[in-house]
């Protein structure tokens, strides 16, 4: 298919183009196949607005004479507002915007056609393998092995081709066990904690159905986690009556009698159309224009996000709790151990290891716990909070795990090698981007896209030097402890970075950022330049012994 | 009394036993604890409430609510000992003479000179003279030399040239408790002034031509401007009441030259009760987070801030902008007045944002203008409906307008957090009594010390580690954003929750920035000591032994490197588990939801405590402050007392 079909008025001239707490522009609009590029016809300070069409959540037209006006609603949540001259062009360059930004093929997404323009110093696809991963684990511990039984998707669709399981279960057991559980979610190894050999296993429900099945492989697989008379924990991330439910259509949870060593935990956390509507709440709310103090407050509340936020913390807060207080294994399950659960594994690890709390061990907490873990990112980013379609399958997860981390972040601020910038980055990529990372919604898909073959990384991007300047937390010491982080409301904010981002004045608050990363830099050079002269003196003063002592 | 429990809010398990002793000024509590040997010490002046509730198996459990938002919950065994500590608190906090306060008992060992030193560190003739004043338009008037006119104002108040003391007289007969217009702060750039005073007299028809003669001086004094301001910072709705008792407002008809606004704030019993509800939404055991904002929303608490805030713009606005005088008045033109005109000069003032300027504004707007300190903190035991959280209020607002401006004032929160625990705590002299009449009768300058001097002293630890100023945020008028970013008010946990450190972030950037910045400082001195010698090496190249005496300056300054986080344990977070059975049978219901934090945890961490440092990443407590002592500088100098609980907690 030709883009060239789908633009109908490539270019629009004295376009004025309006942004909250911007003066408005005049400019030149143009179309292109997959940005929107708006550029200001002024001399001085020439401007230019490149827009992803696949950042464009919704758009709205409306007309006063002739001249249109175009709204378009990103999914970084940004508002614009384009003034169009002449009726016609409007129309055209609407429905131009609206028919590129749905574009339902993959395959036609910018990532197959972005070409960089930066040397590539390191592919980014094969930067975080779990081969690696494992090789850091044999160091410490021989009760685990790669298993390569999914090698072709065939045991499990959504899952990686090799996994981390314990060393004494086969791949014939392994292949047993996933048909025991939803979608062959079969239990693997999330993280292990070093300091007391603790495993966080992840899997999704058991299929024990209404006549309570079991699977002995299953109870074998997750025994062999234990340490022999000690208990484990199975944090299920449904209250009981939903997965008491969820048995009648031949789901389950792990019943005690078949599970004797395993203590089960139910959490709630919320899922899919819950999270979606609370999201489009909340920045309904963020965007309100009214001066009551009292209606923001309520709307806050109304939108329940502050809610989810602080289940979800409190749930993996408990899981980190399990592993490193208690000395017990855990297993972690919603139902399709696609989404709740990867929040609670991946949140956990930002608690207990402090190697996700680095820019290189945070990308790869990314790969291993969301991506290769099969979050179906296709599915769940596809619109964000404008949108007006009610499909069934977006859904703020991986956003949610980005606000938590913020949070944790906040209370610790000098513990992240990354700031702020990094995770609205993050959120930025996952919803609309030039680059393949977040395109499919497993390793499968993405086998099948050749995503690696044709698409950039993020990673590849984000890893040079110049570009991870710029998401460095100034005020990082390293901090090799657990870190719990306080989930009662008075410790929770609002995401500001995310939420008020685009219509809150910002500048006092950079220039503090500002201020902030100058002082370090201050410092850091004057210990350099201290450090020369020491050296210089000491060089000197034994010259100068020398000297003396011929 | 001795095997008292003192019982830690956020987690029952945290409890520790101690002892409880009551002292003429203080009570404190001393853990057991063989090593540590914690204390936790409370001013009496500090006690807001004591309640005694029912008693249970383990004792009679006792709560002192204080005025500085610390909650102690005690648990005594005996019912006989807890009644007694309770009646004799109940005496304590309320002290009917000012003798029976702490400040004149408390001696920070300076000798008489330093005394009067730290008195004269703020100085409002200074003040005056700085603000331009006076000049050809403004004079001092002697007219209350005897505090003969107005009893609540100084003796020394600045007036329009043109108002002549029968002009201030008159118009002082026309107002609420004498209190005629004054000026609050003068604009040297455009000449416009803020003056203040209380509601006129004016009923439904009453007019005094003295009165609109001085308002008249008042816009006289502004050549640039046609015409003042009259801002009444009461709903309209109060003013109109008012009006019945013979009081009211300005009526437009009779001041020539006025434009008249009402700016809605609340009245101190609303203001009062609000604190209150919001206190009540900090005090919740586990809050969801639907409980915590509904409860923050139907406190009214931010709204109000938001409407003193919003008052304060319109004048600041008024002056810098448009060049036009304000008069601003409330009923007695000492609660809201106070707190508008304060805000409007810290907009309009950088001086008012640095350390020394603040203080000169809180003496100037609160302390000489009358503001009722002993009645509204309730000093001295009192009609508790004159209660209010009126200064508090301000401080809030400050606070609010440095989240919003990061760089724009010296100061960090820590300071305003002093200043609020101060103006409770009755151990300087500064905030004592409701006039500076009363005061000077006291002989508070003789026989107490101030506060000022005592925060300038330890100036290091509030200092704002973000500002520079010569930095933009620095420079002239602040802008706050008014509408539509109401979510630019924010709860203070900082205040409100001041003493439960774990739901505070752990570790401080401002701590963090003033270690680093002082490091920066010894590595400047460094560096040219170090190029000195270099030089002096240079020179004499003959090999002349220089001795060095290099430092080891990674241990010294390695010490910030480490983190600044405060102890920190996981909280409760399973404690919302009623399906978790268990595991000793012997824990009631609400124990069975600790299991998890209860019975292993015990076994396999015997020191929690310990335990817990590391887990912060503390590995030296005294790294965390700049100066490398302790980490929060003493308020009570010497013991520093209701902090130290948190410092291994």
């Amino acid at each position: 298919m030709e883009f060239a079909e789908l633009i109908k008025t490539p270019r629009a001239d004295n376009v004025v183009l309006h942004r909250p707490f911007h003066p408005a522009v005049e400019g030149t609009l143009c179309l292109t196949g997959h940005h929107l590029i708006f550029s200001s016809r002024r001399r001085d300070n020439a401007e230019e607005l490149w827009l992803l069409h696949s950042n464009i959540d919704s758009i709205e037209k409306r007309f006063v004479g002739s001249l249109g006006t175009i709204v378009i609603k990103c999914k970084d949540l940004r508002i614009i507002q384009l003034d169009i001259p002449g009726m016609e062009e409007c129309l055209n360059i609407a429905s131009s915007i609206e028919a590129l930004s749905t574009l339902d093929s993959v395959t036609l997404m910018y990532p197959f056609f972005y070409r960089p323009m930066f040397e590539v110093l390191e592919d980014g696809w094969s930067s975080f393998l779990l081969e690696q991963e494992f090789e850091h684990l044999s160091s410490v511990t021989n009760e685990w092995r790669l298993s390569c039984v999914n090698k072709d998707f065939s045991v499990c669709p959504s899952y990686p081709p090799v996994v981390i399981v314990p060393k004494c279960i086969d791949d014939e057991a392994l292949r047993k066990v996933a048909l025991f559980r939803y979608g062959g979610r079969f239990p693997v190894l999330s993280y292990y904690h070093k300091k007391n050999g603790m495993a966080m296993l992840r899997s999704s429900q058991p299929l024990t159905g209404t006549n309570g099945r079991r699977c002995k492989e299953d109870e074998k697989l997750i025994n062999a986690t234990l340490r022999s008379g000690r208990r484990g924990f199975v944090i299920d991330t449904r209250p009981l009556n939903v997965a008491q439910q969820a048995r009648a259509k031949g789901g389950g949870f792990e019943q005690e009698v078949h599970y004797p060593q395993w203590r089960r935990i139910h959490k709630y956390i919320e899922r899919f159309n819950i999270l979606q509507e609370s999201f489009i709440k909340l920045v309904e709310a963020c965007n309100d224009q009214s001066h009551n103090m009292d209606r923001w407050l309520s709307k806050l509340e109304a939108s329940n996000w502050l809610t989810h936020i602080k289940e979800l913390l409190t749930a993996a807060c408990l899981a980190a709790q399990c592993i490193d207080r208690e000395g017990a294994s855990v297993l972690v399950h919603g139902s399709e151990g696609t989404d709740s659960t990867l929040q609670v594994t991946s949140l956990a690890q930002i608690i207990l290891d402090p190697r996700c709390r680095t820019i290189r061990g945070f990308e790869a907490l990314v790969v291993r716990e969301w991506l290769q873990a099969g979050h179906p990112f296709q599915q769940r980013c596809a619109q964000s909070a404008y949108s007006n379609s009610k499909q069934k399958w977006e859904a703020p997860v991986f956003l949610l795990f980005l606000e938590c981390v913020w949070q944790i972040h906040r209370q610790f601020p000098c513990s992240f090698e990354f700031n702020e910038h990094f995770l609205i980055l993050l959120f930025e990529h996952a919803y609309a981007s030039q680059f393949g990372t977040f395109l499919g919604n497993n390793e499968s898909e993405r086998a099948k896209l050749k995503l690696p073959q044709k698409t950039m990384s993020l990673w590849s991007w984000v890893n040079r030097p110049e570009e991870l300047s710029r998401f460095e937390n100034p005020i990082y010491e390293a901090n090799s402890l657990v870190i719990w982080p306080s989930v009662a409301p008075q410790s929770l904010q609002l995401w500001e970075g995310i939420f008020l981002r685009w219509n809150r004045p910002s500048r006092f608050l950079e220039e503090a950022e500002e201020e902030r990363i100058n002082i370090i830099k201050y410092n850091k050079e004057l210990q350099a330049k201290v450090n020369v002269l020491r050296r210089q003196l000491a060089e000197m003063e034994t010259d100068g012994e020398v000297q003396g002592e011929e | 009394v001795e095997n008292v429990r003192l019982l830690d809010r956020l987690s029952s398990r945290r409890a520790v036993v101690g002892t409880l002793y009551l002292t003429a000024t203080h009570v404190i509590f001393v853990e057991n604890g063989s090593e540590t040997r914690k204390e936790t010490w409370v001013l009496h002046s500090q006690i807001s409430s004591i309640e005694k509730q029912a008693t249970t198996a383990t004792g009679c459990p006792l709560l002192i609510r204080c005025k500085n938002f610390q909650v102690i919950h005690l648990v005594i065994p005996q019912e006989r000992d807890c009644h007694d500590v309770y009646i004799s608190l109940i005496r304590l906090a309320r002290p009917v003479k000012y003798e029976e306060l702490y400040c004149f008992s408390f001696n920070p060992k300076l000798d008489k000179e330093e005394r009067e030193q730290g008195w004269k560190l703020v100085d409002l003739n200074e003040e005056y003279n700085r603000m331009g004043v006076p000049n050809n338009y403004w004079q001092i008037s002697d007219v209350n030399r005897d505090y003969g006119v107005c009893d609540s104002y100084p003796t020394e108040v600045y007036v329009p040239k043109s108002a002549t003391a029968h002009i201030i007289v008159g118009s002082s007969k026309f107002r609420s408790r004498r209190r005629f217009p004054a000026l609050s702060y003068y604009c040297k750039g455009n000449n416009a002034s803020i003056c203040r005073s209380s509601q006129p007299l004016s009923g439904f028809s009453a007019r005094c031509l003295e009165d609109e003669q001085m308002l008249q001086a008042i816009r006289k004094a502004n050549p640039g401007s046609d015409f003042i301001y009259v801002v009444d910072t009461r709903p309209k709705l109060n003013a109109m009441a008012n009006r019945a008792a013979g009081k009211g407002y300005e009526n437009e008809d009779n001041y020539s030259n006025i434009k008249f606004q009402f700016i809605g704030i609340e009245n101190i019993h609303v203001m009062r009760n609000s604190l209150q509800k919001m206190l009540e939404v900090c005090e919740l055991k586990s809050p969801s987070m639907s409980d915590f904002l509904w409860g923050l929303e139907n406190s009214g608490w931010l709204k109000h801030i938001k409407a003193i805030m919003d008052a304060g713009i319109f004048i600041a606005k008024a002056v810098a902008e448009e060049g036009v005088s304000v008069l601003v008045h409330c009923s007695d033109g000492w609660d809201r007045t106070a707190q508008v005109c304060s805000v409007a000069s810290l907009l309009l003032d950088p001086y008012y944002r640095t350390m020394k300027g603040f203080m000169v504004l809180i003496e100037k707007d609160w302390v000489s203008f009358g503001h009722k300190f002993n009645h509204r903190y309730g000093n001295l035991d009192g009609d508790p409906k004159e209660i209010s959280p009126v200064i508090d209020q301000f401080i809030e607002c400050v606070w609010q307008l440095m989240e919003q401006f990061p760089c724009a004032f010296e100061f960090n929160e820590r300071f305003l957090i002093h200043i609020q625990h101060h103006i409770y705590s009755c151990q300087f002299g500064n905030f004592l009594c409701n006039s500076q009449k009363e005061r000077r009768e006291l002989k508070i300058k003789e026989r107490t010390y101030s506060l000022w001097a005592h925060l300038w002293k330890n100036r290091a630890d509030y200092l704002n580690p973000l500002y520079r100023s010569d930095h933009s945020q620095t420079q002239g008028t602040l802008h706050p954003q008014i509408a539509p970013c109401n979510f630019l008010y924010k709860f203070w946990s900082g205040m409100y929750n001041r003493f439960e450190k774990g739901l505070h972030p752990r570790q401080s950037v401002t701590d963090y920035l003033m270690a680093v910045k002082e490091e920066t400082q010894q590595l400047e001195e460094e560096l040219e000591v170090l190029q000195e010698r270099l030089a002096n090496l240079e020179k004499s190249q003959s090999g002349n032994k220089v001795k060095s005496k290099q430092q080891d300056r990674s241990k010294q300054f390695g010490l910030y490197t480490s983190n600044n986080s405060l102890a920190n344990t996981p909280q409760e977070y399973s404690s919302d588990l009623k399906s978790f059975p268990s595991r000793s049978p012997s824990q009631g219901d609400e124990d069975s939801a600790l299991i998890l934090t209860q019975d292993n945890l015990k076994s396999s961490d015997p020191d929690l405590s310990a335990n817990s440092d590391q887990e912060s990443g503390v590995e030296d407590l005294s790294c965390r402050s700049p100066s490398g002592g302790g980490c929060l500088p003493s308020e009570d100098s010497g013991k520093d007392s209701d902090e130290a609980v948190f410092l291994a907690g």
